[in-house]
């Protein structure tokens, strides 16, 4: 188990364990992070698991590419460090993360 | 009377349970469902679930330790079998009579079967809504069987195309002229019709089935209304669904293919809301029923805010749907209902389009295939109510960042 910390829109910090392989949309819909819709359960159909990672740790997670870019780049409040959480699977290399909830989705 | 009661352990029960928590409601929330399982996504039921890319655990919308912890209780496997408008109270298959102060009927919708007469109690023959059908149709999906599917919706589309790849012989047949008719427009049903025909599914449309034959346990043929017969392993049934309206039939409730509710969610009984696929709801002027997880979602956490006193205004869809089959994806934002002409674009990497739907100068809804920038252009454009000019959208040349917008706002949603 590793530990990530999810900023939730209103500023609360949630620190969680969780299990490398889920994604970091399934991490924070586990945990009832707010702010996370993940509507579509994770097709990369419907950008409402935007999340915007730790810059210290982008070059681990690394950049979008395809369909996923696409609809960020669409997305609302879109930062250099965005990816859509249901794309993302955890790595242990990930312990200590923090990743922040825009305060809206899609 | 400071307690919720939740019929249906769907995605709009699971929706509505977590916003009454988010909302910091806190009487009893209290969630019965007939099925085992706890509320899990039926989506990838026709899809990575299907193809046997994704573990049961995965479904499920949360896990049980969250709902504990939130003090959701979740009764499954429980049917309500009767309800009492009178005495507030709804008799279950457990036995139990449970007082509600707040009734939520989230009951979902059951698929149509094919009648006896036409072969329908074959065992070889399925439908497709639950996790129990998928666990029981997936050990027929093997290479070199012979599917045949009825119906060209979403579901049957999308069961074809799982078993096209899994290296089925696919026959799929659509009485109606063509797939798709009741949901999209030509354009759409054709670019879906020639990623089927590439795939080698044998897809027939105006082409209703006359009866499967066979012997008497198992269906061996499918006799067709074109005079064809074509052999057959498997059959699946995606021929629509109806609403689960029988416990509010029996109670009084006012039903017409679904459960009636005003625009604030509410059937017509002292505390009783309905929300998801088994719940009609006024939308832009008329009796409306979708079947969409969005819908599911949305209305349930509608209730959930109605019921803690925050709701603004009556519910407003914004509707949104998916589907994939194959290795594309369609993505629907908006509802083409009443439009009058779409726009065809043609998106910017290969093989990406969008189709894009008017009433007069009124923007509706897009269908973007394998474009999730027209996408989410087009969700944005619907979620502020404006319409983009149709003659810049059929431009492919034009950015879609940089399409001006009609001056005339698209009527509001509510
Ligand atoms: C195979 C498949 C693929 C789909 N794909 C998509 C898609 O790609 N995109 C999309 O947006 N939507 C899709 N949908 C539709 C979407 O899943 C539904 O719209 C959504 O699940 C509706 O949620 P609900 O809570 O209203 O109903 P349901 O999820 O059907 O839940 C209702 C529950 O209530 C239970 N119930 C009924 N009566 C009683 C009773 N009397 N007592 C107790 N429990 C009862 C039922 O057993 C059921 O478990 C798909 C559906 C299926 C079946
Ligand atoms: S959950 Fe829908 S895009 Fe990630």
């Amino acid at each position: 188990m590793i530990t990530l910390t999810f900023i939730e829109p209103d500023g609360t910090a949630k620190p969680v364990s969780v299990a490398p392989g889920l994604t970091l949309m399934e991490a924070a819909m586990r945990n009832n992070i707010r702010g996370v819709v993940a509507e579509c359960g994770g097709q990369c159909s419907c950008a409402t698991c935007h999340m915007q990672i730790d810059a210290a740790y982008f070059d681990r997670v690394g950049a979008p590419v395809d369909d996923e870019e696409d609809m960020l780049d669409f997305a609302e409040e879109r930062g250099e460090t965005s990816r859509l959480g249901c794309q993302v699977e955890i790595e242990d290399s990930f312990d200590g993360m923090v990743i922040r909830i825009p305060s809206v989705q899609g | 009377m400071d307690d919720v009661v939740i019929i249906g352990g769907g995605q709009a029960a699971s929706a509505c349970a977590l916003r009454l928590r988010a909302n910091g409601f806190e009487g009893r929330v209290a969630i019965y469902g007939a099925e085992p399982a706890l509320p899990y996504q039926r989506p990838p039921l026709s899809k990575a679930y299907l193809k046997g890319r994704m573990e049961a655990d995965r479904l499920l919308l949360r896990p049980a330790a969250l709902y504990a912890n939130l003090g959701i209780e979740i009764h499954s496997g429980v049917q309500a079998l009767n309800l009492n408008t009178a005495t507030r109270r709804v008799a279950m298959s457990d036995n139990a009579n449970v007082p509600y102060g707040h009734l939520v009927l989230a009951t979902g919708a059951t698929p149509r079967r094919l009648p006896e007469a036409q072969g329908g109690g074959l065992e070889n023959v399925f439908t497709l809504r639950s996790l129990s059908d998928a666990d029981a149709l997936r050990p027929h999906i093997r290479p070199g069987q012979r599917l045949l599917v009825v119906g060209g919706g979403y579901i049957g589309l999308e069961m074809a195309a799982v078993a096209a790849r899994a290296g089925m012989e696919v026959t799929l047949i659509e009485a109606q002229p063509r797939i798709l008719q009741r949901v999209a427009a030509t354009e759409t049903a054709d670019a879906i019709r020639a990623l089927h025909l590439r795939e080698g599914v044998d897809l027939r449309e105006g082409v209703s089935l006359d009866r499967l034959l066979g012997d008497g346990k198992r269906a061996g043929l499918a006799a067709l209304s074109d005079g064809s017969a074509v052999g057959v392993d498997l059959v699946v049934v995606g021929i629509g669904v109806t609403a689960n309206e029988q416990l509010a039939r029996n109670a009084g409730l006012s039903v017409q293919n679904g459960i009636l509710t005003d625009g604030q969610c509410r059937a017509f009984a002292p505390g009783i809301y309905a929300a998801g696929d088994c719940a009609v709801f006024p939308f832009r002027g008329q009796p409306t029923r979708l079947e969409s997880v969005q819908n599911a979602c949305d209305q349930g956490e509608y209730v959930a805010d109605h019921i803690c006193g925050t709701a603004k205004g009556p519910y407003a869809p914004q509707p949104w749907f998916w589907s994939d089959q194959f290795d594309s994806s369609l993505k629907i934002a908006g509802l083409n209902r009443g439009h009058d002409r779409v726009i065809r674009r043609v998106g910017e990497k290969p093989g990406a389009e969008s189709i894009w739907y008017y009433a007069g100068e009124t923007f509706l809804a897009v269908d973007a295939l394998d474009d999730p920038r027209a996408y989410m252009m087009g969700k944005r454009w619907l979620a502020e109510g404006v319409s983009p000019d149709p003659k810049a959208l059929a431009d492919p040349s034009i950015p879609l960042k940089t399409i001006g917008l009609l001056t005339q706002t698209a009527e509001s949603t509510a």
